[in-house]
């Protein structure tokens, strides 16, 4: 048995096994499900600078000179995970003071060296939406990390066209943004509060954009970024669960032309078709029983499937800490349990989200050029007894089981890795 | 599925003497008495196993009714959780498995709060769990009594296998409320406050035999007679402990006052497996998935099996945590123990026959033998594959669920 005290957070950033991201490094012999394309039964998958060099039948594909070879028969390959929807990194976002707070950037919150980052790779995920929480009406701006080593949000930050640091915003509706004022009180002052918002967003963006500086208004940081929502420049992340709360996403959406991805969407089976008609993606989250609240109640692990029925677009996520992002793949289990074709399952691991963080021409599948992210597991990615060997991101062993301190990690629990005391017990009643 | 669930809840409300004769045929029937049986049969009759043996020696009797499956294994028995007490709902009408007025109340039943028609037990029924220890959350010094039920009925009465189990005591920080005046601040006074009701339980358990012996009547008092009962052993004290020294202090405390002890939890329980085993506790280890925060920081997924393969009695639980699930499903649970390090019978055995040897109704549950109640759980494959589905549970002979989950 491990000594969980003994590790330090130099784990997370020391790995032993880390290959050099200029490395030529060919994996052969496993089974590669590559999320776009057939399944390749025994594939070599070749890594060069960080990229996807090549990928295809062992037989057919010749390992490139050079190239440092590692025997991985018998293993199954699988794009890095990506998650729309987490929290980890101690993430904070808007305060108590308003329901609405655009300005809020969740990057200038998470600490990247929390071991809660090493146990989303300990379960394959590379690419990560860090999302504040859902007690407001929109609780910031979120970010898209890689999950590459790195000491600062910078180095993990992935980067618009343009050098900016990319991410959504965080919307709710429903129960959990409403308190007492100056929160809302109700469904409808909720939207009617949003709606007033977005409208002051569409007046100042014509008036900074006058002809005449004079009358240009002062930048709003707020303001500034709600545009960029109108303008589709940030995806809306909109955290909903009620059947009506959806459609009332669905609404504003249109009214405002804005961007979004539904989140959890517990009642999707009731609306599935209203979701699918209006091509906005959902985002799932599975947990092991329904309720919690009133409007979780219905939730189905036949969500999934029934979206899919309807030709919309599905993918999941973790909401770690609510689900464990070490038992992501667990989620899309579940919900092949409840229907959803393999194919599926995997695709709304990988590609499907990889498209809903505008990201899915870079990640979410195994296809040459795109980021050199993946995960060796020991079997069937949907087998309980299935566990994540090692992680890759943009080339780079982040995660390797073999080693004791990432077996540690993958084990147990928060205290692992931990430099300091855990944070405790935050009053979450009614979230 | 409307009809069919209403036929289930029918049936379920019947009492188990009215089920019919029931054959169970299974391609693998793990007993949990002995290797598991190739081809197996399992004859149910007036709600007992009446047989069990391979298909080529148990002969069906022709007419009776039989369900096929891949894998047949006993009906699950959660070692502990507060199913029917802790609803589906994180509200304040919901939630009755844990009183804060008071850091001691053992005289709080389980059986005056178990809700035998709450949707949860339907939903974990559903994955094959057939009979619970649940009862008062961990949380309090004292939190309340503990009550055995079986997974169907519409009453308590129907319900109900073992009215008072045990009692439920926390040490440690879950015990610990700093801002609530009636409850410890600290992990020793909560220690100090538990110590100090079974000394006070001593002295009046005295007082009411020099009152016999002076064939004076007995003074009532639901507390102290609870607790007498505790520390007569007649009910074991069931104490949550997840950090080593507080796990320690139980064991310092069963000494003291010499207590039958279950430890509960025991997130560090692999620190001081020397001492367990030592004072040979029975272990209701915390769900495998169990949320690893606060106190339970430092628990790992593979401590079922650490603690099963030191040789301890150990049982699996699907638990109570104060957020979501609001349960966790002890299928899922057993998976993981059985994913993170133990064999598949090893496994299964921690929500059967060792749990039922734990909770002392292995006579009645735990493994398919001739004599025990007709409770199995059908699947079309592997139990334990998050892709694999529980096809129907059996409580004494019902089919009390036959949805494909």
């Amino acid at each position: 048995m491990p000594n969980l005290f003994a590790l330090l957070a130099t784990v997370l950033f020391a790995q032993s096994g880390a290959e050099r991201a200029g490395a030529t490094v060919a994996l052969v012999g496993a089974r590669i499900l590559p999320a776009a394309g057939a399944v390749i039964e025994s594939g070599i998958l070749v890594v060069h600078e960080g990229v996807i060099a090549h990928v295809g039948p062992l037989d057919s594909t010749p390992v490139p000179a050079g190239a440092e070879v590692r025997d991985v028969s018998g293993r199954v390959i699988v794009p890095g995970l990506v998650d729309t929807h987490s929290h980890i990194g101690a993430v904070e976002g808007g305060d108590r003071s308003e329901p609405i707070q655009p300005s809020v950037r969740v990057l200038d919150s998470i600490d990247v060296l929390d071991p809660s980052l090493q146990r989303a790779r300990a379960g394959g995920v590379t690419t990560v939406n860090i999302m504040p929480g859902s007690g407001h009406l929109l609780s910031g701006q979120t970010v898209y990390l890689k999950l590459r080593p790195g000491n600062t949000i910078e180095e993990l930050a992935v980067r618009n066209e343009g050098g900016s640091i990319a991410g959504g915003i965080k919307m709710a509706n429903g129960t959990n943004s409403r308190r007492d004022p100056p929160f809302p009180g109700t469904r409808a002052k909720s939207a009617a509060l949003v709606r007033a918002r977005y409208v002051a967003a569409q007046e100042y963006a014509k008036k900074r954009a006058d002809p005449d500086p004079e009358k240009r208004p002062e930048r709003d940081l707020g303001l500034e970024t709600l545009v960029e929502a109108l303008e589709g420049k940030r995806v809306v992340h909109h955290h909903t669960h009620r059947h009506d709360d959806v459609l009332t996403v669905l609404r504003l959406r249109e009214e405002f032309g804005l961007r979004v991805v539904l989140h959890h969407v517990s009642d999707a089976w009731k609306v599935a078709d209203e979701i699918a008609r209006a091509k906005v993606p959902s985002s799932l989250i599975v947990i092991d029983s329904p309720g919690g609240k009133l409007e979780a109640r219905d939730m189905r692990w036949e969500n999934a499937r029934a979206l899919v029925e309807a030709g919309a677009e599905v993918a999941f996520h973790t909401d770690d800490w609510i689900t464990d992002s070490r038992l992501f793949l667990r989620s899309a289990a579940l919900a092949v349990r409840a229907g959803l074709a393999r194919e599926k399952a995997l695709e709304a691991l990988t590609l499907a989200p990889a498209r809903m963080l505008d990201l899915g021409e870079r990640v979410g599948s195994l296809e040459v050029g795109k980021d050199a992210d993946f995960v060796v597991l020991d079997g069937d990615p949907f087998s309980v007894y299935t566990h994540v060997q090692e992680t890759w991101v943009e080339g780079v062993r982040v995660f390797d089981r073999s080693d004791p301190k990432d077996h540690l990690i993958a084990v147990g629990g928060w205290g692992a890795g931990s430099p300091s005391a855990p944070r405790c017990c935050e009053e979450e009643e009614d979230r | 599925m409307k009809m069919l669930g209403l036929w289930i809840a029918l049936a379920s409300s019947a009492p188990s003497a009215w089920g019919q004769d029931l054959a169970v045929r299974g391609r693998i029937v793990h007993t949990q008495a002995g290797a598991p049986l190739e081809d197996g049969v399992v004859l149910v009759a007036a709600g007992k196993i009446a047989a069990v043996g391979k298909a080529s020696v148990v002969k069906i009797p022709s007419g009776v009714t039989t369900l096929e499956a891949a894998v047949v294994i006993p009906g699950l028995i959660d070692a502990h959780c507060s199913l029917g007490l802790a609803g589906a709902l994180n509200y304040a009408h919901d939630r009755d498995e844990l009183e804060r007025s008071s850091a001691v109340q053992p005289e709080l039943r389980a059986i005056d709060a178990y809700d035998p028609r709450a949707d949860l037990i339907e939903w974990v029924r559903g994955f094959g769990v057939t009979t619970v220890h649940t009862g008062h959350a961990p949380g309090a010094v004292i939190s309340g009594q503990t009550m055995i039920a079986k997974l169907h009925g519409n009453t308590l009465d129907q319900a109900v296998l073992q009215p008072l189990a045990m009692v439920a005591a926390t040490l440690g920080e879950g015990a610990v409320h700093e801002e609530e005046k009636s409850q410890p601040g600290t992990r020793a006074k909560a220690a100090a406050l538990l110590r100090e009701e079974l000394v006070k339980t001593q002295a009046w358990v005295e007082k009411q035999q020099q009152a016999a012996a002076e064939q004076k009547p007995a003074e009532r008092d639901l507390r102290r007679e609870v607790l007498a009962k505790v520390l007569a052993g007649e009910v074991p004290l069931l104490v949550t402990a997840q950090r080593a020294q507080d796990i320690a202090t139980a064991l310092r405390l069963q000494r003291e006052f010499g207590f039958r002890l279950v430890l509960d939890g025991a997130a560090e329980g692999y620190r001081i497996l020397d001492e367990l085993r030592e004072a040979d506790v029975p272990v209701i280890v915390h769900p495998t998935m169990f949320r690893a925060v606060g106190e339970a920081e430092n628990l790992s997924l593979e401590t079922p099996g650490t603690l099963k393969k030191a040789g301890l009695r150990v049982a699996l639980q699907s638990g109570y945590e104060s957020y979501v699930p609001r349960t966790r499903v002890l299928l899922f649970e057993a998976a993981e123990a059985a994913a993170y390090g133990l064999a598949f019978e090893d496994a299964l055995a921690l929500v059967t026959i060792d749990a039922a040897r734990l909770l002392g109704i292995d006579a009645r549950v735990g493994s398919l033998e001739v004599g025990k109640d007709g409770d199995l759980a059908l699947y079309d494959g592997d139990p334990f594959e998050y892709t694999t589905h529980c096809i129907g549970v059996v409580i004494e002979g019902v089919v009390v669920s036959s949805e494909k989950r």
